[in-house]
């Protein structure tokens, strides 16, 4: 009975657990689907910006603010931004219409990729905190 | 010595397939003299996608997240009635055009993103309503591109009317190019012609062919964000997004085929091929390509005589280098080309006015009226 009771609970956190938070991998691998699909055209594909007025991903300080960072890609950017201590037009980069899933896939991605390597966890419950563009 | 003969033969041979082909793009010039002036004359728009007016001080304009205004002399009134656009990617309220007979009937068409139908995310959707002041009645879904998908490229949109009584519309590829450019049965990687009243016209390449999308009128597109007529010869002229380095011009005949992703000039943009043809039987060359690629929005041939020396140019806007193009074309070919407002932001719209000015739809800015300095 004990092992029953044991094993009950056990398997139901097990439930919880996977309901709530996508592995890491899987979340990486949605998120380049996501980056091909809606950054590319303007990040491009080593995060460095098409062009000198897109900031870059890759090794930008930006990303150290995680709330800012869910913010930009949820709701868009009003006016300039700073990254790396440069000024950019922040008025290019548009809320995308990504669901709360998307957005933590595509900045797990953006955060673990090129030369970056932030190993936090981006969960959609984070994202689901920021309820307004800061 | 035989077989030197062969290699200086194959040498040449190569020579002659490298450079036979169309020519490289002829460079871009920066302007050496600026002889006009620009003026904000509608601001606190974010992305101006579409324009058309109204008369010379009226127009309407949408702005991509779900916005359409009535502009009377600078002074911006929201008009209501307008379904919700699907926000997603490149999608959004998009491009907005008066019927040829607006003064009579007062009806508008104007491209969104639609959730319409079945299947989760959207795509691109032609309405066609009427207007009175400040609002829209008589809706009506002209055509609704199917399948729904949560892909946020290549919508098209762009609207433009012949001289004939015909509607052109573009729907871009929606992300999903190895399925749906090349085939007639499917949506997506089109440019479509129907009656002015929503009706496909009888003479449609496609119409009688079993199982075809009987409104397409050209195929094989990537995603066309510029479609406008010639005032001269009333011929339908396009451009397209290509991929990276394959931006196009081409002028779309009925029923024939332009080749993405079959043939491109341009590459993957993570900088892999996507096909080594350039060109193939039964597929259409651009009469244009553009490398590196403008990522061009908007087209307007400029028809009036009030900028010396621009009149018959193409005019085109560029997002990613955030300039104007001017294009001189001699015999349907590129012969010049010209960076006008070099860093003024992403154009994306280019229209002459009623009274011949050239406007343009800047992102972050507004719609610019572009003035001659005599």
């Amino acid at each position: 009975m004990r092992s029953f009771l044991l094993l009950y609970f056990f398997s139901l956190f097990g439930l919880i657990y996977s309901f709530q938070k996508k592995p890491m991998d899987k979340s990486l691998k949605d998120g380049s689907i996501i980056y091909e699909d809606f950054c590319i055209q303007c990040h491009g594909p080593n995060g460095k910006g098409l062009t000198k007025k897109i900031p870059p991903l890759d090794n930008s300080d930006f990303l150290l603010n995680i709330n800012k960072s869910i913010s930009i890609i949820k709701y868009g950017a009003k006016g300039p931004i700073v990254v790396n201590n440069k000024e950019y037009d922040g008025n290019s980069m548009i809320s995308q219409g990504l669901d709360d899933e998307e957005v933590s896939d595509v900045l797990n991605y953006i955060r673990n990729n090129w030369g970056n390597s932030h190993k936090k966890q981006i969960n959609i419950d984070l994202v689901n905190k920021v309820k307004k563009p800061i | 010595m035989n077989k030197y003969f062969y290699i200086i033969i194959l040498f040449f041979s190569f020579l002659y397939t490298t450079f036979g082909q169309k020519e490289n793009p002829p460079i871009i010039f920066n302007e050496d003299k600026i002889n006009y002036r620009i003026d904000v004359i509608i601001d606190g728009i974010d992305i101006p996608w579409g324009l058309d007016f109204i008369s010379k001080n009226e127009m309407l304009v949408t702005e991509k997240s779900g916005i359409l205004y009535r502009v009377f002399d600078g002074q911006k009134k929201i008009i209501s009635g307008i379904p919700k656009a699907y926000p997603r990617g490149q999608g959004g309220l998009l491009d907005v055009a008066l019927h040829p007979d607006y003064k009579i009937n007062n009806l508008i068409y104007f491209t969104i993103s639609s959730q319409e139908g079945e299947g989760t995310g959207g795509n691109t959707a032609l309405y066609i309503a009427k207007l009175l002041e400040t609002k829209i009645i008589n809706l009506r879904l002209l055509y609704k591109a199917f399948p729904n998908t949560k892909k946020g490229q290549h919508w098209g949109s762009r609207i433009v009317f012949d001289n004939s009584g015909h509607l052109f519309f573009s729907v871009g590829d929606r992300g999903n190019r190895d399925i749906n450019p090349q085939n007639i049965e499917l949506d997506g990687g089109k440019i479509y012609r129907l009656n002015l009243d929503g009706s496909v016209p009888n003479d449609n390449p496609f119409k009688t062919k079993r199982g075809s999308k009987s409104a397409v009128y050209s195929f094989g597109h990537r995603n066309p964000q510029g479609l406008v007529i010639h005032p001269e010869t009333g011929v339908l002229w396009e451009h397209e997004h290509g991929p990276r380095g394959g931006d196009e011009i081409n002028i779309p005949k009925k029923g024939k085929n332009y080749g993405w992703p079959i043939i491109t000039y341009g590459i993957n943009y993570i900088g892999t091929t996507i096909t080594d043809k350039t060109e193939a039987l039964g597929m259409e060359q651009p009469i244009y390509y553009w490398k590196p690629s403008i990522a061009p929005s908007g087209m307007a041939f400029l028809s009036s005589e009030i900028y010396p020396e621009w009149k018959g140019n193409l005019f085109v806007g560029s997002l990613v280098f955030e300039y104007l193009e001017r294009l001189v074309i001699k015999n349907s070919k590129v012969v010049y080309r010209e960076k006008l407002m070099d860093g003024i932001g992403r154009v994306r719209n280019v229209k002459q006015g009623p009274d011949g000015y050239l406007y343009i739809g800047v992102e972050g800015k507004g719609i610019i009226k572009i003035s001659p300095l005599l």
